[in-house]
């Protein structure tokens, strides 16, 4: 499932408020903190379901990548019983001719993705915010918001059907003008522009309301304030409006450094095909390929493990990044 | 207010910027609904924009005759209505506690929910566990392991924790223990709250494919996504007897509009009642505090 960050910001931004409720609650005497305890036990029985869950579903999963992908696991063996490898795929994956070229891909398709896609929105909210009209305002909200609710499958088979090169719409308009068709899904130097256009339409308008509620918690005094000391409407923008978002802009980023390296690999594996591999195969369309279709399950853990490591290593560092110079982070 | 010529400019580029992103976000979609409507001749001629030319009903008929159509729409309708109950049920559980004032463990085990929404296992591995226990082919292996999003669960528990903690005291002095204070007090509150992330999984189960893509062999199982990616992305069909697009050119392209209408027609129908919910569910997740 996409990560979805808006629940972050919210957590980060009421994390002292809520430091404050409990000193002010804090239960003054041992017998009736027994008491609560004791009053707590259907609350754990509640939350059982939904550890074991969490569990067996996402950190058993973790940990398991670390073991299968030091062992040379064999199903028929079982994990204890097949036999230790160590660091041999690891060392397999980087030394591969396919290593540089996925970690290219990935890094590129990112790069776009950072630089239009992450903008894209931030742009959308801020012009939306300069709308008087509420009306209109959420006319666009609720038109842009649309795409986002349309299946993968369904938008790229959009993109397909528009970009074929016999009945699709893109060529039909290329051939009026009189130049020569284009076969786009085919030729490896346009993956990286439509990819990224896609997830734009896709996302934008989603991400633009998560900006788009930051905004009006602005406070309108500043601006009133502003205006007083003759204030223009581009340094608002730059004083008040981009730095009351700024904390949003950060989180956001964070939480999309940890997941950076996965790209939409759900899309990706449904637009691209053997002859764009060169530019579309990334990380995970690979592992993919590898563990799921032909059953090298320690190999494919090793590459997916070392994504995740790389992904944590850049979640850490950007956030120890954001803590120092924007006071603003995760944890 | 007395408005400036520069603000005036500014505002009519605004506009004008806004109504192309609108244009942009419904265009391919209004495409996609007129050229399924369209009859053969003018799709290949190029001539359909947004309006539909020569209204052609062939494609849908053929599309909705299609027996692998109708099981996979069942199944999706099976997986959407099952899925969202245990989603629902699961995330209610989960974020009840975590939304009380006083409750062990409560940060250790927000921190568990949290951290699962910052690093996902990894694909392999999972595909592991859901095969070692015995999910794989089943239809569980499509209602489990998807089951719970971190991100719906902290919007349900922003949602619980904004309802005023008397209500709950005074239940609790009435002699409700936490069940009832849950079901009487509590959930009948949330309701938009419920209603809110209720959709959000509603919607990821009806557009979902890529569990059903690894987990899923029987083809007697597979939601409609899969079929419609084997009908509309050529590049992934193998050989899998779609016969319904096998035939003329114009034909089976008019068959790949119809059948993307028939996959998202119920979303397109839902959203225009249901989009100011979502709206609502990220703006409470992101504006408290």
């Amino acid at each position: 499932m996409r990560i979805t960050p808006a629940a972050i910001v919210a957590k980060v931004k009421s994390k002292k408020s809520s430091n404050n409720n409990l000193s002010n609650n804090n239960l003054s005497n041992r017998s009736s903190r027994l008491k609560m305890l004791k009053a707590s036990y259907p609350l754990l029985l509640m939350f059982l379901p939904v550890f074991v869950y969490y569990v067996v579903f996402r950190y058993i999963p973790l940990i398991g990548a670390l073991i299968i992908s030091v062992k040379k696991y064999q199903p028929a063996l079982g994990i204890i019983g097949s036999k230790w490898v160590g660091l041999e795929y690891f060392t397999q994956f980087i030394d591969s001719v396919f290593f540089w070229r996925l970690l290219r891909n990935t890094l590129a398709i990112n790069f776009f993705q950072l630089i239009l896609g992450f903008t894209a929105p931030i742009i959308l909210a801020l012009l939306l915010n300069e709308i008087g009209s509420s009306k209109f305002k959420r006319l666009v909200q609720s038109v842009t918001y649309l795409p986002n609710f349309i299946s993968s499958v369904v938008v790229v088979g959009i993109v397909v059907v528009f970009l074929s090169p016999t009945t699709g719409v893109v060529n039909s308009i290329i051939s009026k003008l009189g130049m020569e068709k284009v076969n786009f899904l085919t030729e490896p130097s346009y993956f990286w522009l439509i990819y990224t256009l896609m997830v734009i339409w896709q996302t934008t308008g989603y991400s633009a309301i998560i900006y788009l509620a930051s905004l009006t918690g602005i406070n309108p005094e500043l601006y009133e304030a502003s205006k007083i000391d003759g204030a223009g409407r581009w340094s608002q923008l730059w004083h008040i409006t981009l730095p009351g978002i700024s904390s949003t802009i950060v989180i956001l980023l964070l939480m999309r450094l940890g997941s950076l390296l996965e790209v939409g690999y759900e899309s990706i594996i449904l637009l691209y095909n053997p002859s764009i591999y060169s530019t579309a195969d990334v990380i995970s369309t690979y592992v993919y390929r590898r563990g799921i279709l032909n059953g090298d399950y320690s190999f494919a853990s090793a590459v997916g493990f070392f994504q995740s490591v790389i992904g944590l290593v850049l979640v850490i560092t950007a956030n120890k990044l954001a803590k120092k110079y924007t006071e603003t982070s995760l944890w | 207010m007395k408005e400036t010529k520069g603000r005036i400019i500014f505002q009519c580029i605004n506009y004008t910027i806004l109504i192309i992103c609108m244009i942009v976000a419904l265009y391919p979609v209004l495409y996609v609904l007129a050229a399924s409507l369209s009859s053969y001749e003018f799709l290949a001629q190029g001539r359909v924009g947004i309006i539909p030319m020569g209204l052609n009903l062939e494609a849908y008929k053929r599309v909705l005759t299609y027996p692998m159509i109708g099981r996979s729409y069942i199944n999706t309708l099976f997986y959407t209505v099952a899925g969202t109950s245990i989603s629902l049920l699961l995330s209610i559980l989960g974020a009840y506690p975590l939304s009380r004032r006083y409750f062990p463990g409560k940060d250790f085990l927000t921190k568990v929910v949290v951290i699962a929404m910052l690093f996902s296992a990894g694909m392999i591995p999972t595909f592991l566990v859901v095969r070692g226990l015995g999910l794989y082919n089943t239809v569980w292996s499509i209602l489990l392991p998807t089951a719970i999003s971190s991100f719906n669960l902290v919007i349900l528990k922003n949602f619980f924790e904004q309802i005023p903690y008397e209500l709950e005291e005074s239940a609790s002095l009435d002699g409700c223990n936490h069940l009832q204070t849950l079901f009487i007090i509590i959930l009948p509150l949330a309701v938009p709250g419920l209603v809110t992330i209720g959709l959000f999984y509603a919607v990821y189960q009806w557009n979902s494919y890529f569990p059903a893509m690894i987990y899923l062999r029987d083809r007697e199982l597979v939601p409609i996504q899969i079929i419609l990616r084997d009908i509309v992305i050529q590049n992934q069909t193998n050989d899998l007897s779609i016969d319904l697009v096998k035939g003329s050119d114009q034909v089976s392209e008019s068959i790949r509009y119809a059948t993307i209408m028939v996959a998202t027609i119920p979303i397109m129908l839902v959203y225009p009642f249901v989009q100011k919910y979502f709206i609502k569910g990220i703006m409470v997740g992101s504006v408290k505090g």
